[in-house]
């Protein structure tokens, strides 16, 4: 962008009461910038940069920040960016006009560029013919499931000595997840206790895990050795936090609406959320539980809804909300040291990369 | 504690010691750990410790006799791992000495023994694994976390996907508008005569009383928050006029939301219609409020 085109009087009006400036040079018509108070030989003899009248400027400018007196540097540079503001604000009105006076004819309205369009096509997404996946989810540890053979039944429990949030947390999930039991921990080993629920025949085991009295992470562990992810688990909202909600869930299976899971790895963990429920829902009960899939974060919310007619529905929010994030997928049951990982988050410092997401879109 | 020898007393009462903070000695043949001209092993030439490596315990003795000799000063006895034993070692090794001293060996050795099979237990237990935060990692995923749910838009999208299920029919027959009004919204959309549209009209009417009204009931069982007399005026004609449908069950439905009407009279209806603004109300047309038959209430 050019240098802005300011008449060099009003630097000179500026200045003139902090410093002796000398004498500056007029500019002529859309001059560039001048040396305001720049006294040294090196700045005039200095090239202009972006200088597209080379021929109309004058004397070589310089940029404000060669300025090495720091009040002047700054005071440049306001003024600069005041410039830059107005011409903004000068461009955008003249917009507005040309579109209004068009009327029909005008151009459609730019989008604006979201992360969401910004993203990199990931190869991994899953094309709904893909045959390959369809016949690999025919055969994986969820096929039992979601070939009506099996029913879920989900244990619930916590890390060592949970404290009341997390306590009412898990009774919560509890009254959401039909079919599931919260027992209590007392220091057992999750090895151990992962092989007591094969042979109670339950489907999952749900570790909600908590620090300071919060429940942070989650380990949710398909059961005949099906895969095993961990979550990180952020801004817990229990039923009572919750603004205008509805009565208690009642005991219908809700209905599981998955957005957003696209990619192979998305549809794993979608498969993994979905087995959680029993396959058929309730219609009567007029429940939802939603994972929605957004930036590789999970929002997890639990409405009731009604139709008010064919084209509008109105949804109450009951039931206890949280966010997931998906910190390693592992092929076995929960075995730390000797799992296979299928997926690990990367936690890295740098910048670049988030702009790539995993499990979504 | 005092003995014959010169240099103990010149080091005197004060100033004795100069690995001194806070009363802790930090000497490592010190045997109480504190800084005390009868504990300090600067200070007196006959001093006892027990010190432990790799879970073997120690007896350290210095006699005046060796003072000459910096490096064979401290006599290196090792204890048996039996408690017992080795407390009968330390008293026959430290025989004829200082009551002091004996005494704090022994507790120092208990005290050693004891931490010991505290590690050992704990090795077995379940060791937790502490992971590190980064704490600026965590910032970043909570700004992260809000810009995402911003982005999601959740509301509209549930509502989005049960319009869709439910255009798709995945709901079959519960709701009864469906059919009808898609090819009102179609037509309405194509902009085509009008009469046909009303005629579409008048029948939906109908049918939307219909249906509207078998809704209402599944409604007021579920939540009952009402307390407006509105709302059970609805109820009431609702149920007067479901009078093609009623099943027995209908009827069930209608006792039990009677008898929940009339517990919540009692509310103050101003909580109920804050209470109800953002679920959606349905809109019933109904003919005529007829005098509710006088039901079983309070039983």
């Amino acid at each position: 962008m050019d240098i802005t085109e300011v008449p060099v009087s009003q630097y000179n009006k500026g200045k003139k009461k902090k410093t002796k400036t000398p004498k500056k040079k007029r500019v002529s018509g859309e001059g560039n910038v001048e040396g305001g108070g720049v006294e040294t030989k090196e700045e005039q003899e200095e090239k202009m940069e972006k200088s597209e009248q080379a021929a109309a400027a004058f004397p070589p400018s310089f940029s404000v920040s060669e300025i090495k007196n720091k009040q002047r540097r700054h005071l440049m540079f306001m003024k600069f960016k005041q410039e830059k503001r107005k011409q903004k604000l000068q461009l955008k009105k003249k917009k507005k006009k040309e579109r209004e006076a068009l009327g029909d004819k005008a151009p459609p309205k730019e989008v604006p560029k979201t992360i969401e369009n910004q993203r990199v096509y990931d190869e991994t997404t899953v094309n709904p013919e893909d045959e390959e996946v369809a016949f690999d989810e025919g055969t994986d540890e969820f096929c039992s499931y979601f070939n009506g053979l099996t029913n879920p039944k989900v244990l619930i429990t916590t890390s060592d000595r949970p404290r009341g949030r997390t306590v009412r947390f898990c009774e919560q999930l509890a009254t959401v997840i039909p079919n599931a039991y919260v027992y209590y921990r007392r220091g057992l080993a999750l090895k151990r206790v992962v092989p007591q629920c094969i042979a109670r025949n339950f489907t999952y085991v749900m570790v909600v895990n908590e620090d300071r009295k919060v429940p942070n992470g989650l380990v949710l562990c398909h059961l005949p050795d099906g895969p095993t992810a961990h979550f990180k688990v952020s801004s817990v909202r229990l039923r009572k936090e919750m603004k205008r909600r509805g009565k208690e869930p009642t005991e219908h299976s809700p209905e599981v609406i998955l957005n957003n899971f696209s990619t192979r790895l998305g549809h794993s963990i979608g498969r993994l959320f979905a087995a959680l429920f029993p396959q058929d829902p309730q219609f009567v009960g007029r429940q939802v539980a939603t994972f929605h899939n957004q930036r590789d974060f999970i929002f997890f919310r639990f409405h009731r809804y009604i139709f008010k007619n064919e084209k509008k529905v109105g949804i109450q929010e009951l039931g206890p909300r949280f966010t997931l994030k998906l910190r390693s997928l592992q092929k076995g049951t929960f075995d730390s040291k000797f799992g296979e990982y299928e997926w690990v988050l990367k936690v890295t410092e740098l910048r670049d990369t988030c702009t790539e997401s995993f499990v979504s879109l | 504690v005092s003995n014959l020898n010169k240099s103990d007393s010149k080091i005197g009462n004060l100033l004795f010691c100069l690995t001194k903070s806070q009363n802790f000695c930090r000497n490592e043949y010190n045997i109480t750990g504190l800084c005390n001209r009868s504990s300090c092993p600067l200070a007196n030439s006959q001093y006892a410790t027990i010190r432990e490596e790799k879970g073997q315990c120690f007896l350290y003795m210095k006699v005046i006799e060796r003072a000459a000799f910096p490096a064979k000063m401290w006599e290196k006895v090792k204890l048996s791992k039996n408690y017992e034993k080795a407390l009968e070692q330390i008293d026959e090794n430290l025989i004829y000495w200082p009551r002091f001293i004996r005494h704090k060996c022994k507790q120092r050795f208990t005290k050693i023994t004891q931490y010991l099979i505290r590690m050992r237990k704990l090795v077995l237990k379940r060791q937790r694994k502490l992971v590190p935060l980064s704490r600026k990692v965590e910032r970043r995923e909570k700004r992260k976390e809000e810009k995402a749910l911003i982005a999601a838009q959740l509301d509209n999208a549930i509502e989005k996907e049960l319009l869709e299920r439910l255009k798709q029919g995945t709901y079959g027959d519960i709701y009864n508008f469906p059919v009808h009004a898609f090819d009102r919204a179609l037509e309405q959309q194509d902009e085509e005569s009008e009469e046909e549209e009303e005629d579409e009209e008048e029948e939906e009417e109908d049918d939307e009383d219909v249906g509207k009204s078998e809704f209402v009931a599944e409604d007021e069982v579920e939540e009952s928050d009402l307390s407006d007399f509105e709302e059970m005026n609805k109820l009431r004609t609702s149920s007067d006029e479901e009078e093609q449908e009623s099943s027995e069950e209908e009827e069930e439905e209608e006792m039990e939301v009677e008898t929940k009407a009339s517990k919540s009279k009692g509310k103050s209806p101003a909580n109920g219609s804050a209470a109800r603004k953002k679920r959606a109300y349905v809109e019933i047309e109904y003919e005529q409020e007829t005098e509710p038959t006088p039901k079983s209430r309070a039983t």
